[in-house]
């Protein structure tokens, strides 16, 4: 298991398994199968792709762990050797620069463009601002007929809503940004269909950012026409840099909240555990366990060698890419035992949900505290919330690149 | 700085006469707060840009397994503990 068999062939031992890879039908939670089994029997793996090539994948958290920290690890999508989800993402990856595509120092330069507004003090104190939203968006589901789709009437509007607000985009054209949205994040989407809606957000967001600069208000986006003003930025990066934080920003959490209803719809005794606690700290580590057993981003850290690199008994040329499928590093034994188990006691704050490594997400701070809100209200307010369909008809994001479900209906007894 | 980030369990030699000292890279740091949510007494972040301020150089003994925590899962490795 050393250089040798790295040096050779890619097919020398047989055909490579394709990534990304099926879930096991009726185990819509737990990672592919046969990712689980690369895991324990080889850990660092070249995998096929859609075009072809052959990165490796890693599914160690040690490992997982050691590689997004390593800055002999670049994440600069327009190297030779990166591992593209699509031909779309191929497509765009020159066009659409931002600060997740790029390597420090430049990354780390323009990431703290926009840390400022995430910082825990900054985000707590939006919250019984998000809890009116969150109050008022199941007040109308109440009010309204059953079945409900979770999706529409509050897993999407929710951090839509709160992130319009931070940025400074106008709510009203949620229908088009979240639309454009799920085009941007299908694997399916044809390159030309992945282009079309990326020029039409970043024409949209830079309409927005002109429009700051005549007219500052107190938001994100009007921070970034300042940089604009002063020469730091272009108009497009800063529009560039909205489109990220729009996307990032609403169809993660949107997922977070329908698919973690669903897990624990599917573990009752853990959803009574975090109904009736009065603990924020409980409910906090819940969101923790959470996004562990579920890691929605579900296509692995794209990443390329910059150099060569020995892990895992193997050795990673320079420009030969990496996928780290943090999915099974959650669910690594080692870390999190019994990983299958859902256990929302648990500490799993050592979760790499939102990566590691200087691209650890951003809005990690705001999606902990909108998840927070929602699992400690939601549950409460509907004590007899339930699914209207069998778990095995729900549309899963299978095609994906950030894990869920399209749509969700539920319904309780008024 | 390597050693800290390992993913491996601490948690002997709590509390008793331990001395603990937290140094800050503040250059590395990516403002993920995520030492602020574990321990914060200890770290708070700038107004501005969210980069990591340290708080309490010599934290009490009570809190040493919160720093230790928040040194294992900050994502830059921008934590460094110093037990004697
Ligand atoms: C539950 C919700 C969320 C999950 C699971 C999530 C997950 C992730 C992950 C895994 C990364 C790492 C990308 C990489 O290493 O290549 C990331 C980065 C990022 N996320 Fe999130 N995210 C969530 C919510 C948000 C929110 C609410 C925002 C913002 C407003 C956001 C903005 C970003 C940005 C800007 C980056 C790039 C950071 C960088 O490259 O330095 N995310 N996120
Ligand atoms: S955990 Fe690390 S990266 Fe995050 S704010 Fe603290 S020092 Fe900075």
């Amino acid at each position: 298991m050393t250089e040798t068999l790295a040096e050779t062939a890619p097919e020398a031992e047989g055909p490579l398994p394709e990534f990304p890879m099926p879930r096991a039908a009726g185990c819509p939670f737990a990672p592919p199968p046969t990712a689980r089994a690369l895991h324990t029997e080889r850990p660092v793996a070249r995998v096929r792709l859609w075009d072809g090539s052959a990165p490796w994948l890693v599914t160690r958290y040690a490992d997982q762990r050691a590689l997004l920290g390593d800055p002999r690890v670049s994440s600069e999508a327009t190297r030779p050797g990166f591992p593209h989800p699509s031909a779309g993402f191929r497509e765009n990856a020159g066009r659409r620069r931002t600060f997740i595509t790029m390597d420090d120092p430049e990354h780390a330069r323009i990431r703290r463009m926009v840390t400022g507004p995430f910082a825990i003090k900054r985000i707590e104190a939006m919250r019984p601002g998000i809890q009116k939203i969150t109050d008022g968006l199941i007040d109308t589901m109440l009010a309204g007929p059953t079945p409900v789709d979770l999706v529409r009437a509050l897993a999407l509007p929710l951090p839509s809503l709160v992130i319009c607000q931070l940025l400074g985009v106008p709510y009203e054209d949620h229908d088009f940004f979240q639309r454009k949205s799920s085009v941007l994040i299908n694997r399916h989407s044809s390159a030309e269909e992945v282009v079309g809606a990326n020029e039409a957000l970043t024409d949209y967001l830079e309409g927005l950012v002109a429009g700051k600069l005549a007219e500052p208000a107190d938001d994100m986006l009007s921070e970034l026409a300042g940089r604009v003003r002063a020469g730091e930025l272009t108009r497009r990066d800063a529009a560039n840099m909205g489109v990220l934080l729009l996307v990032a920003g609403h169809e993660t959490t949107a997922n977070m909240i329908a698919l973690g209803t669903v897990a624990l719809l599917e573990n009752p005794d853990q959803l009574a555990v975090l109904r009736e606690t009065e603990d924020p700290k409980a409910v906090a580590r819940a969101v923790e366990e959470l996004l562990r057993y579920l890691t929605i981003v579900h296509n692995g850290r794209r990443r390329v060698a910059r150099e060569d690199i020995e892990i895992g008994g193997e050795t990673i040329r320079a420009g030969e890419g990496i996928i780290v499928y943090t999915g099974t590093g959650n669910w690594d034994a080692e870390v999190f035992a019994e990983p299958e188990r859902l256990d929302i006691g648990r500490d799993a704050r050592r979760h790499m949900a939102f990566g590691f490594g200087v691209h650890q997400c951003l809005g990690q701070p705001l999606a902990r505290m909108e998840l927070q809100v929602v699992y400690g209200t939601l549950y409460r307010r509907i004590p007899t919330l339930r699914l209207a369909t069998g778990i095995d008809q729900l549309p899963f994001k299978d095609d994906g690149l950030v894990y869920g479900v399209y749509e969700l209906p539920v319904t309780w007894t008024s | 700085m390597s050693g800290e980030g390992g993913g491996s369990r601490k948690g002997e030699g709590e509390g008793k006469g331990v001395t603990m000292r937290v140094e800050v890279d503040v250059p590395k740091c990516v403002a993920s707060g995520q030492c602020v949510m574990i321990a914060p007494d200890v770290f708070d972040q700038n107004e501005e840009d969210g980069i990591v301020v340290l708080l309490d150089e010599q934290p009490a003994p009570e809190l040493h397994a919160d720093v230790r925590e928040s040194a294992v899962v900050c994502p830059a490795a921008a934590i460094r503990v110093v037990e004697k």
